[in-house]
């Protein structure tokens, strides 16, 4: 009995230590980080260009650089998604072929985004034509989560309610009007919690972006999709791998700023989460 | 006056299976029109799976096969050449657990006119179904207010008013105060006596006392089959077969 009860106490006290352990480790880099980026983060920071000069290095580029891809990237993933997403629950036949789509789109939500990247740059860039610009950019972030889309709308399909869709259809609806009046409307919440949660994830890609052509250093800001384009990541890791020390603090700064931002993301997914729950269908 | 009714919906013949098993045998009745019938019998022995292929709620289980007919206005339902939400718009439908939309009351009414291009003023028909489903004085001054803010009983009327509002020949019930409270029931009740009038009902009920209280005919199914169909009076007083005498004396289900 007493020896049952010590692996108990011990088990809890490992778990606490461990989940404490991810804490602290996320703790101190965000300490490390404010110490060091305080000195760059200003307005002025948000408002000026990247420049060979750290005291007037911006992050104006990286910063509308990184709107556009969002914009972009949300308009088009976002039908995309839904539409495979409602196609698979809610048309595609329940047969082999259906479950082999869905454990492969599962499985390229695993794929490194490298791949990505050189598909982007392979289909994109060279194939269309499309060059190294925004739109580029955009449309291989969006193949890259479009998997991670995909899975959670379909996710939040399914948990729309049977009695809703019979409801429905009780009163003499078609499969259409049930799927985009009923079920879509009472999914959106979760849809676009997924949606957000992805984004999130393509706000802090580098590696395809890189491979597709954005510049590391950019002294204007792209006015149309078909610009060429720098993004956060981009400019922090252009920041950082440079010699002088001032320049490790400006890449600090922009992860702060990259870090902001992606904050506000995920607080607004838990707010649609949260309004969720307040309604349940 | 007493002219005796003709059948608003006709079975003929109806059996429905699942994947492995068959849950209701060849079925024939007919159900007069702006009666109230209703379907008893224990625990899975086919009454909701007979009540939902009236009105093709089966279409979208792909495994589930019905053959036979139903007969509504000289056509058979199940006929090639009918589109099932046309049938719907005409044989409505209330659910076991209420199930509004989580739009506003006023929404709920006017989804299914909608949708279905119905004419007239939208306004006059949301309370005119309400005040038929005694719901109106309740709701009269929040109908923009989530309907998931009306407590249970309040649900389930807004379900029949939303069922009222495609101005149905048939409303089926599929045991409909099952989820409510004792005075939520009554107010059920009465509402389906007043429905008579101009609607034929058709309530599926575990409950034999409710069974006795609101209906005019009795169908009492056994194992997928139908046992005995006849005036409620007489399956209460003297039923002709005995199953079924055993079943309203409470010995078996």
């Amino acid at each position: 009995m007493k020896r049952r009860w010590c692996k108990d106490v011990l088990f809890r006290w490992v778990c606490g230590a461990v989940s404490m352990f991810a804490t602290a480790l996320l703790l101190v880099l965000l300490v490390h980080l404010c110490r060091q980026g305080w000195e760059y983060l200003d307005s002025s920071f948000l408002t000026q260009f990247a420049s060979r000069r750290p005291a007037q290095a911006g992050i104006k580029a990286g910063l509308w650089g990184t709107l556009w891809l969002l914009a972009l990237t949300a308009t088009m993933a976002f039908p995309l998604g839904v539409a495979t997403a409602l196609y698979l629950e809610e048309y595609a036949p329940q047969g082999r072929l259906t479950r082999l789509l869905e454990v492969n789109i599962a499985n390229l939500a695993g794929v490194p985004s490298i791949i990505y990247g050189l598909l982007g740059l392979a289909i994109f860039v060279r194939l269309l034509g499309l060059e190294r610009s925004l739109w580029s950019g955009s449309m291989t972030l969006t193949l890259l989560i479009l998997p991670v889309i995909i899975v959670s709308a379909q996710g939040a399909i399914r948990s729309v309610p049977r009695s809703l869709r019979e409801a429905s259809y009780a009163l003499g609806a078609q499969p259409w009007h049930v799927n985009l009046l009923v079920v879509f409307p009472a999914a959106l919440p979760g849809i676009l919690t997924g949606v957000i949660l992805a984004l999130s994830r393509a706000i802090g890609e580098t590696a395809p972006l890189v491979i597709v052509g954005a510049v590391g250093y950019m002294r204007f800001v792209p006015t149309s999709p078909s610009d060429d384009f720098t993004a956060l990541p981009l400019q922090i890791y252009d920041w950082a791998s440079r010699p002088q020390v001032e320049f490790h603090q400006v890449a600090a700064s922009g992860i702060l700023v990259l870090l902001s931002i992606l904050l506000m993301f995920n607080l607004t997914a838990v707010w649609i989460r949260h309004r969720l729950q307040r309604y349940p269908s | 006056m007493n002219v005796t009714p003709s059948c608003a919906l006709e079975v003929k013949g109806l059996s429905v299976s699942y994947a492995s098993h068959r849950a209701v045998e060849e079925v024939s009745v007919c159900f007069r029109r702006h009666r109230v019938a209703a379907i008893i019998g224990p625990s899975g022995c086919g009454k909701s799976t007979l009540l939902r292929s009236l009105n093709r709620m089966h279409d979208f289980d792909p495994t589930v096969k019905v053959s036979g007919q139903v007969v509504f206005e000289n056509q058979d339902l199940y006929g090639r050449e009918i589109h099932p939400p046309t049938v719907r718009k005409r044989i409505g439908m209330v659910f076991q657990k209420p199930n509004p939309f989580p739009k506003s009351i006023y929404k709920n009414i006017s989804w299914g006119p909608w949708i279905n291009h119905m004419r007239g003023d939208m306004d006059q028909r949301v309370e005119s179904c309400l005040r038929k489903a005694a719901l109106w004085d309740e709701v009269k001054h929040r109908l923009h207010q989530s309907a998931l803010s009306l407590s249970g009983g309040q649900q389930q009327r807004l379900c029949i008013a939303r069922a009222l509002a495609m101005n149905p020949d048939v409303i089926l019930m599929d045991e409909p105060c099952s989820a409510l409270d004792p005075r939520s029931t009554a107010c059920i009740e009465d509402l389906i006596a007043d429905l008579r009038e101009k609607y034929t009902i058709l309530v599926v009920t575990h409950n034999m006392q409710q069974a006795k209280r609101i209906s005019d005919d009795v169908l009492f199914m056994y194992e997928g089959r139908l046992v005995e169909f006849g005036p409620t009076t007489q399956i209460f007083s003297q039923p002709r077969v005995a199953q079924t005498q055993a079943y309203i004396q409470g010995k078996f289900g």
